[in-house]
């Protein structure tokens, strides 16, 4: 125990849970923090230009490492800016510790200046949140918020600070352990409930295993297990949005995201599927498509550590609480043990029906010779980067699924991307988060121009902290997708989807110091990407693309995974989709 | 909250501290979804104390719901949460039954019991005296019902302590101003 400020404990309690970056951003409630950090040099504060990009950074950080995302913002303001990097990393399960400064508490609701109810606001939008009132209580919540945020279904916690306890002196130590006395996460599963799904996948004639951000979050132990789980019983795997990584791109059992863009094959085989094994993944409405005609004919194991996931949206025949990696390891165990051995017959003919759904060839769009194509940019960016050491943000829209498509991942922690709550602006930040973590490695943000122009400021963040990250921008002067789904649900009114005011990126990148790229040919696109990937700074690279184009496979909203249209069914979308399918977005 | 604060903060020191009372309170709200988060976010946002809180629907026709809250604080404070309750916009009427005259205010509390013998006996004469109704009772335990201003019940209950409580289930107080006038 030593004794020392309310604001010194924070600096030991990060330093303590080894936190070596801090993104934030100063203000008047939490300059007793920031005279706390300027005194030390354990944690580097990492200054941005707005707090919802420290939120989004810490995301990135997160997501590519495997820690826990640290924050430190002001009151009022500080706190509402962050309120939507809060709610995207609740929506994507990813730790962060998010530390707030609050008026002092004997103005606490007095509506003082740059007060804000932060934990009021945060509550719906955080695992936990605390506003700690009592020195003593100060130094627990804080340790214990890394606890909350990393453990069970991790998510981010807000420790809101007022600043007379920042002031405020009191001993300062590690709690040596938590027993929190109600939360307490269930890690392991059920084994009898594991020997149950080990019997069921034994049993499956057409089985699936569709797994989720869940796997990732698990740590890479889970996606090991999980390529073992899929190796020894020779199943076909797909993934959502946030798992993919998990199971390598290249592997012949991959086939290729699910869901409302998913390919043909991903979407059809959970269609048809008598065995689907969902692993971290939470059924969520872009998945599924229409409820009652989701995945009739199969019997369906659910594992995930939230409880609450389970029969949230879908019934499930049997439920496993647990977390990933520990059911994996168990039901890989298990399935040894038990020396079954699968339908080959059957998953041979399985596999024959697969092959035919791949040679449709869901991806396939025309190329040009005149005109870059969105979807052959990407492929461009991952044929010259894919043997470097590289990782990928996106921000929301048609490319953000263009480079779900297009971009192959082979190991977990590669993708970051804003999946659950579909934050324009997310991609940016969070490379500078991305690129901190892993300063020798390539990291590349798949960006659309609308949604990158939100949160822009941050390329000034990675000049300053000579973060030579890769803003890849797909040029359609269109929020694409809004403007997709214009063309298809609204009568090709375009209400407000074309920025008829664009900056020269170029330009826009030497006015903050970092190099500018513009690429309006589909002939000069290598060489352009390799100037991007030589340059040793940060680059805005301007891929003028066709604006027309659209994002396929789709699965109009509505619908089920068997009605799904190709590229070259866009003419009759507009029949496709019902009037209650409109509603659905 | 040391000397160091007033003189580095931008915010003034904390006012001298002033006496702090206990009032009740009744707040006559529309009964829609989220009315009770709203006022409960109040007092959790602006940092007021709740010591009880109870809610129902009181006139079915009109939609109207009664809450009663039982909370602390300075003359000041007080007044702010009164203020602060008004100005929601579902909130009819703010009255404080501490001041606004002659109040009743009651609860009710279920106080389980477990014991044989004399400890049972004696737990039956107490809670006769305190005119509590037994509403549940097995070979080795009683549930009494018992009725009254909090300091009776809390008087009830230390009582049980030693002839085997085992759980207390409280309502919360409900009050009402004496006489023919309404609120």
């Amino acid at each position: 125990m030593t004794e020392m400020t309310g604001a010194e404990m924070v600096i030991a309690a990060l330093a303590d849970q080894g936190v070596e970056h801090l993104f934030g951003y100063p203000g008047g409630a939490v300059l007793p923090i920031y005279d706390a950090l300027f005194q030390q040099d354990k944690v580097q504060h990492i200054l941005v230009r707005h707090e919802q990009g420290a939120v989004h950074a810490a995301e990135g950080y997160a997501r590519s490492t495997g820690r826990v995302g640290t924050v430190l913002v002001t009151s009022g303001p500080g706190a509402t800016n962050a309120v939507t990097g809060l709610t995207d990393a609740f929506c994507d399960s990813i730790p962060l510790v998010v530390i707030t400064g609050q008026v002092p508490t004997h103005l606490i609701g007095n509506d003082a200046f740059q007060e804000c109810d932060t934990v009021g606001i945060t509550r719906p939008c955080t695992k936990y949140n605390y506003l700690v009132k009592n020195i003593d209580d100060l130094p627990r919540a804080l340790h214990e918020a890394f606890h909350i945020a990393a453990s069970g279904r991790p998510g981010p916690v807000v420790v809101d600070i007022p600043k007379d306890i920042q002031f405020a002196k009191g001993a300062y130590f590690r709690p040596k352990e938590f027993q929190h006395r109600g939360y307490r996460p269930k890690v392991k599963g059920d084994l009898d409930k594991i020997k149950e799904a080990v019997e069921m996948m034994a049993a499956a004639k057409r089985p699936l295993f569709y797994t989720g951000g869940g796997v990732v979050n698990s740590g890479p132990a889970a996606s090991d297990l999980l390529r073992e789980l899929a190796k020894l019983t020779g199943f076909p795997v797909t993934s959502t949005l946030m798992g993919l990584g998990a199971f390598p791109a290249a592997d012949p059992q991959w086939l290729g995201m699910l869901g409302m863009h998913g390919t043909w094959e991903a979407n059809w085989a959970m269609h048809d599927c008598d065995l689907m094994v969902a692993v971290g993944a939470r059924f969520d409405d872009r998945i599924t498509g229409r409820l009652d005609a989701f995945s009739p004919g199969s019997k369906k194991i659910h594992i995930d550590i939230d409880p609450s996931s389970i029969n949230k949206n879908v019934k499930v025949d049997l439920a496993i609480v647990g977390d990933c990696a520990h059911v994996l390891e168990d039901m890989v165990r298990l399935w040894r043990a038990s020396g079954v051995v699968p339908d080959k017959k059957a998953l041979q003919a399985w596999w024959a029906q697969i092959d035919t759904w791949r040679a449709k060839n869901s991806l396939a769009f025309r190329n040009s010779n005149g005109i870059i194509k969105p979807q052959y940019a990407i492929q461009r960016l991952y044929e010259l980067t894919k043997d470097r050491d590289t990782y990928i943000t996106t921000e929301v829209g048609q490319h953000q699924m263009w480079a779900a498509q297009f971009y192959h991942f082979q190991e977990p922690n590669r993708w970051m991307t804003s999946g659950g709550l579909g934050t324009m602006g997310y991609g940016l930040p969070a490379s500078v988060g991305v690129q901190l973590a892993h300063p020798k490695s390539l990291v590349v943000d798949i960006a659309g121009e609308a949604s990158v122009l939100m949160t822009m400021q941050e390329i000034s963040t990675a000049v300053q902290y000579d973060l030579p990250i890769k803003i890849f921008i797909l040029n359609n002067q269109y929020m694409g997708m809004v403007r997709q789904w214009q063309e298809l649900l609204h009568g090709k009114r375009y209400s407000h989807s074309y920025t008829e005011a664009l900056p020269d990126f170029v330009k826009l990148a030497e006015a903050y110091h970092a190099h500018g790229i513009r690429c309006e040919h589909p002939g000069e696109l290598d060489e352009k990407i390799r100037e991007m990937i030589e340059v040793r700074k940060p680059v805005l690279f301007d891929c003028v693309v066709d604006p027309a184009e659209n994002c396929f496979p789709m699965i109009p909203s509505g619908r089920a995974h068997n009605e799904m249209l190709l590229g070259d069914a866009s003419t009759r979308v507009e029949d496709a989709i019902t009037e209650a399918g409109k509603v659905m977005v | 909250m040391n000397a160091n604060s007033a003189t580095t903060s931008h915010y003034p020191a904390a006012p001298a501290s002033q006496v702090v009372e206990s009032r009740t309170l009744c707040v006559l709200v529309d009964n829609e979804p989220g009315v009770l988060a709203r006022v409960i976010g109040l007092f959790a946002g602006r940092g007021y104390n709740i010591d009880s809180l109870t809610v129902s629907e009181t006139e079915h026709e009109k939609h109207l719901s009664r809450i009663t809250i039982v909370t602390r604080g300075t003359p000041m404070v007080i007044e702010q949460i009164k203020n602060q309750l008004d100005r929601l916009v579902p909130v009819h009427r703010v009255i404080d039954l501490t001041t606004a005259g002659p109040a009743l205010q009651r609860e009710l509390a279920m106080v389980k019991v477990r014991g044989k013998g004399d400890q049972r006996m004696e737990a039956l004469r107490l809670a006769d005296a305190f005119r509590a109704r037994v509403i549940d009772a097995t070979n080795e335990s009683f549930v009494f019902e018992i009725t009254g201003a909090s300091d009776k019940i809390e008087s009830f209950v230390n009582l049980m302590l030693p002839l085997g409580l085992v759980e207390v289930s409280r309502t919360g107080v409900v009050a009402i101003g004496r006489g023919p006038e309404g609120m």
